[in-house]
Formats: C-alpha cells, sequence, structure tokens
C-alpha cells in the first residue's frame, strides 16, 4: 500500500528540518505508522526513497525500537506494567484479572479485533498511581478489577466516528502528533 | 529542610499549561532576565548557584556548560525527556503541569552555551506530553520567544521537539545522541564527550528535564539565594517520585538534605496497612537497596551515596514486610534484559543470564550454588559494560543479596517462593 501523498510531503517537511536528513527517520517511521497503523517493508522502502537513504538503513532503525509495528493488532491497544513499582502495589493481580477478562493471552488479540494486549516489563513512567495500564496511549491509573471491566467494556464498542483519528492524517500539514492509526479513540 | 516548591509552587493554579497564565505566575521573566546578560555571566551564575545534574550523574551544570570548546559552532542543547528509568515520573509531571517552564529552562541553556537549535527527545510512550509541549512551543513561537532575533535582542533559537520509539537505553547521553541522529539507539564510546564531539559531531550540551527547569529561578532570584536551599554539596530541591507501599504515592519536591523519614512518614503518610517498612529504594531501579536504618539519612547525591546506594534519578520505591525481595530483583534484572541494546557482551549476555536464574528462584528450580553464581555474574558485568546500563543492572540484585541473602535461601530450600504461594503467576 503506497503512502499517502500527505504523508510523503510530511516526510519531505521533516528531512528539510534536521540539520541530517537520516534524523527524519523515527519521525518518519511514526508518520507512517500513523497513516497505516503499522510499518512495512515496503514502506520502509518508500520512506529511503523519498529521504535519498539506502532501505536497509531504515530497517536497521526501525528494528530496534519496541513501538514500531511490523503487523496488524487490534483497534485498541492495551499494555499492562508489571515492573517492580507496579508489582507491588498488585499489577501481578491486574495482569491476571485482565487476561481473564479478555479471554486472550499476552500478546494476542480478542477475537473481535477490539484489543490487543499485553503485559511489558518497561516502566511507563506512572508508578505512583500503580497498578496503571496504558490504553492507547492513555494512562488509566489505581486500577481496580470493577475499572478494569468498565475501561474493556467501552473499547469493545464497534467503531465509530468518534473514534477515527482526531485529525485526519495530512489534513494540516503539522500534525499534532503522529500516534499509530489505532491509537486515535474514544477516551 | 523539608518540603519545599520550587519548581512546583505554581503547580495548584489552573490551566498553568497556558502561556498566558504562566507569564501571569512569572514565567518568562527569568529568559527575559538572562537576555539582557553576556552568556559567560549565565554560565558563572550557575556554576555559582551549584546546581548539579537532575539525570542521575549529578554532575554540575555549569561546569558541563564551560567544558564547550571556544570558537566551534554551532553547538547543540539537547534536553533529555526520555525518562524510562522504573520509579521515576517527575519528568512527565513537570511536562504535563507546566511545559513552558521546561521551555523557558531550554532556552536560558541555549543561550547561555551559544545554542542556535535546541531539541528536546522525549521518550514515545509520553505522547500525551509530547503533544502539551508542542502545543506550548507554538504559543512560544508566536510570542515570539522562540524564532529569530527574540524579543529584539539579536537572538536566534529554534526548538525541535523529537519522539523516541521505546528504548530505554536512549535515556544515556551517547545513546540519546545516536538516536536522534536516526541510528539504532546504542551508546558511544567516551571520550570524545558530547560537550566536546556530540550530535552530529558538533558540541553539544545534554540537561535533564528538571535541570532546565531549576534555571528560570536561579536567574530570576540569583545564586545566592539557590545556594542557601540544601546541603554544601546538593543545593535547591529535587522532585522526589515516591511509589511502592506508601499510603500517599506521589511526587514531592523537597529541600535537598531532608531525611528520608520525612518524605516517606509524612509526605507519603507512610508504609500502608499499618504494615513493617521492610527496605526502600532511592534513585529508580538501577540504585542499591536501603534499610530502616537509613531512614534518617538526607535526600541528597552525597549523603545517599555514602549511606551506600545513590540517589539517581530521584525515585523512591518503598518496600513493606511482604515483599519479597528476591521478585523485586527478578523484575528489574527482567528490565534489564529487555532493554540491554545488545551492543556489548557483558550487558547482553550477562543480564540475560541473571534473569534465567531469578527465574529459576521464582520457579523453585534454584539450586544452591546459583546465589554465589548470581554474584559472579554481576560483577562480571559491573565496570566491564560499555555503558552504564549493564553496570547498573548489578547493583540491586547484588545489594538485596547481601542484606537479604536468607531469602534466596528460603526460595531454594521451599522449592519456590515463600511470599506469593497463593497468587496466580501473571507474569509471562
Amino acid at each position: 500500500m503506497p503512502l499517502a501523498n500527505s504523508t510523503v510531503e510530511h516526510i519531505k517537511d521533516l528531512a528539510a528540518r534536521y540539520p541530517s536528513k537520516q534524523s527524519a527517520i523515527i519521525p518518519a517511521l511514526w508518520a507512517v505508522q500513523h497513516e497505516q497503523g503499522y510499518v512495512t517493508k515496503d514502506a520502509m522502502a518508500e520512506i529511503a526513497g523519498h529521504l535519498g537513504l539506502p532501505s536497509s538503513l531504515i530497517e536497521a532503525t526501525a528494528s530496534f525500537y519496541s513501538m514500531f509495528l511490523t503487523k496488524p493488532e487490534g483497534r485498541h491497544d492495551v499494555v499492562i506494567c508489571v515492573n517492580a513499582p507496579c508489582m507491588l502495589r498488585g499489577a501481578d493481580e491486574m495482569a491476571a484479572y485482565l487476561q481473564r477478562a479478555l479471554g486472550v493471552r499476552d500478546g494476542q488479540t480478542t477475537s473481535d479485533g477490539a484489543i490487543t494486549w499485553h503485559s511489558t516489563i518497561e516502566c511507563l513512567g506512572a508508578c505512583g498511581g500503580a497498578p496503571m495500564m496504558q490504553v492507547d496511549h492513555r494512562f488509566e491509573e489505581n486500577l481496580t478489577e470493577e475499572r478494569i471491566d468498565a475501561i474493556i467494556e467501552r473499547l469493545r464498542q464497534p467503531t465509530t466516528a468518534a473514534e477515527a483519528p482526531a485529525v485526519a492524517v495530512g489534513e494540516t500539514p503539522k500534525r499534532k502528533s503522529a500516534a499509530p492509526k489505532r491509537a486515535r479513540s474514544v477516551n | 529542610m523539608a518540603v519545599k516548591p520550587v519548581l512546583t509552587k505554581d503547580f495548584a493554579t489552573e490551566n498553568l499549561e497556558q502561556l498566558k497564565v504562566y507569564e501571569r505566575t512569572g514565567g518568562y521573566t527569568g529568559f527575559k532576565k538572562a537576555l539582557e546578560m553576556q552568556p559567560d555571566e549565565l554560565v558563572e551564575l550557575v556554576k555559582k548557584s551549584g546546581l548539579r545534574g537532575r539525570g542521575g550523574a549529578g554532575f554540575p551544570t555549569g561546569n558541563k556548560w564551560s567544558f564547550l570548546p571556544k570558537g566551534v559552532y554551532p553547538r547543540y542543547l539537547v534536553c533529555n525527556a526520555d525518562e524510562s528509568e522504573p520509579g521515576c515520573f517527575k519528568d512527565r509531571y513537570l511536562i504535563e503541569k507546566s511545559p513552558h517552564q521546561v521551555l523557558e529552562g531550554i532556552l536560558i541553556a541555549s543561550y547561555a552555551i551559544g545554542s542556535n537549535l535546541a531539541f528536546i527527545y522525549i521518550r514515545g510512550e509520553y505522547l500525551p506530553q509530547h503533544d502539551a509541549l508542542e502545543t506550548a512551543l507554538a504559543e512560544a513561537r508566536q510570542a515570539g520567544y522562540i524564532g529569530k532575533n527574540v524579543l529584539g535582542k539579536g537572538y536566534d533559537i529554534d526548538v525541535i521537539l523529537h519522539r523516541g520509539a521505546g528504548a530505554y537505553i536512549c535515556g544515556e547521553e551517547t545513546a540519546l545522541l545516536t538516536s536522534l541522529e536516526g541510528y539504532r539507539g546504542e551508546p558511544r564510546l567516551k571520550p570524545p564527550f558530547p560537550a566536546i564531539k556530540g550530535l552530529y559531531g558538533k558540541p553539544t550540551i545534554m540537561n535533564n528535564v528538571e535541570t532546565v527547569c531549576n534555571l528560570p529561578h536561579i536567574v530570576n532570584n540569583g545564586a545566592d539565594w539557590f545556594a542557601a536551599m540544601g546541603t554544601p554539596t546538593g543545593k535547591g530541591t529535587r522532585l522526589w517520585c515516591m511509589s511502592g507501599h506508601v499510603n500517599r504515592p506521589g511526587n514531592y519536591e523537597m529541600e535537598n538534605g531532608t531525611p528520608i523519614r520525612e518524605l516517606i512518614e509524612e509526605q507519603g503518610g507512610g508504609v500502608w496497612k499499618n504494615r513493617k517498612l521492610k527496605a526502600f529504594q532511592p534513585g529508580g531501579a538501577s540504585m542499591m537497596v536501603l534499610l530502616p536504618e537509613h531512614l534518617d539519612v538526607g535526600l541528597d547525591f552525597d549523603a545517599i551515596q555514602k549511606a551506600g546506594s545513590l540517589a539517581g534519578a530521584g525515585a523512591m520505591v518503598v518496600m513493606d514486610e511482604t515483599t519479597c525481595m528476591v521478585d523485586a530483583a527478578r523484575r528489574y534484572v527482567k528490565f534489564f534484559s529487555h532493554e540491554s541494546c545488545g551492543k556489548c557482551t557483558p550487558c547482553r549476555e550477562g543480564t540475560f543470564w541473571m534473569a534465567n536464574l531469578f527465574d529459576r528462584f521464582e520457579a523453585g528450580e534454584a539450586k544452591p550454588g546459583d546465589i554465589d553464581l548470581l554474584l559472579d555474574i554481576g560483577y562480571s558485568i559491573d565496570g566491564r559494560s560499555f555503558c552504564p546500563l549493564g553496570d547498573a543492572s548489578t547493583w540491586f540484585p547484588r545489594s538485596v543479596i547481601k542484606f537479604f541473602r536468607d531469602e534466596f535461601q528460603e526460595h531454594i530450600s521451599e522449592k519456590g517462593c515463600p511470599f506469593r504461594k497463593s497468587v496466580q503467576e501473571a507474569v509471562a
């Protein structure tokens, strides 16, 4: 799937913004993920073409960073932290509850395609509100089983107009952020 | 010495994230005042204040600035907002509450070091905080604080907000620069230090979010005002990110030197559920554990170091008597294993091996020699890694073995974790 013209324009703007066009690689990957939801090899080759860099370089960079997705996932992304500060306040119990409630294992997507969840050992910076989970880039802190139920119910709602990207990709030359498509959700 | 809001003094003000409100609280007067001064005067002012970097190492900020080679341009200012140390959430708080304070600090630092282009490297997970900074940047541009010939003083400055993509290692300064240049975030050899040869091979200064937030206040109130707070070697205040088994977790800005007891017992409301304190960990995932006997140690780089740990990035993780210290160490070791960039063998293989051993302890499969094997691996990583990530992965587990060796023995003799028999293991 070729990149939208607006994404291509954005990538070219990025290349001109930095003292070195190579610095535009990570922002360009974000722009692609924002448009397409994940980053394919073809898209990386396209980025390479627009930046005038070898595509091996784009792939080398992309594969280092854990936030770039290589395949499509559920409409919503749920991450629960199980590092020590969260563990101390019951994150394991919350992760176990979430797993039972969703009926799919860590790293999997629910059958209705609504939610992909995984636990992470990578601290998300909300230890003061532990246990926490990240729902489409928003933090849900001081989790309880009841709160998890409410969040899941909300996320399982079928896609509505309100769930479409808040800023249509490329509608404005400078978009608000480069969040993946599925991260633009109801809140 | 106690709670002392300096950076956070206006945080109760509604809509402080908006430029107009920030200006009403005295915002950007520090930058205006700085533009009336010579850059060298600012460097001297910050040196005299005694401000030390808040990112973890505690290096004196003014001294760092003065390492820049004379006459070499362009030079860059990079603000490190890649906060990823487990236990730390202060930069997030500072950005959310007052993004303009961060920007003002960056502008003062840029002017002081003679940089016309500054970068903010923010971790990918902090998307709402990224957006808050982007909004603030647009407001500051509009108001003429950023751009060409700022406030008619002949100074040009631009700020680029750059979003990371999920790599703890990029908080290490040379790895951050490598990442900012578009490569895999692997650390570089030092020397040359970034001040001599940093971003794009040019002189570069990297300052933490909390460090730059101090600058407007130092410029406004003077070096003597700042130096009057804290301890002889630790001036000013720090934000402490308190988490774990306390009644009131959260961020607390404390004057340096305040006893740890006051932070945990008075601000945090003490250990939760009327339980006893077993241990606490200042600094973040990397740092060594301390015991209740250390409660009267001051919140200060040097005092905490003397007690056997490090103040690091200002975390305070509190653990009550029900905590399995082996499991706490296991989480951190797994974290470092996950985040090791793979560049050097001691860290790549060593953290992986330690994580496997810790899993064996929790699964009840550890053998009697495994405690010493853990120590041996730790010694083989520490001081032999390319960057501090590897070294730091060993500090907490080794300190836990030192103080809680019995718990490791119990995991072996009871063939499992004595603390968590009833809890279903949820971690993969």
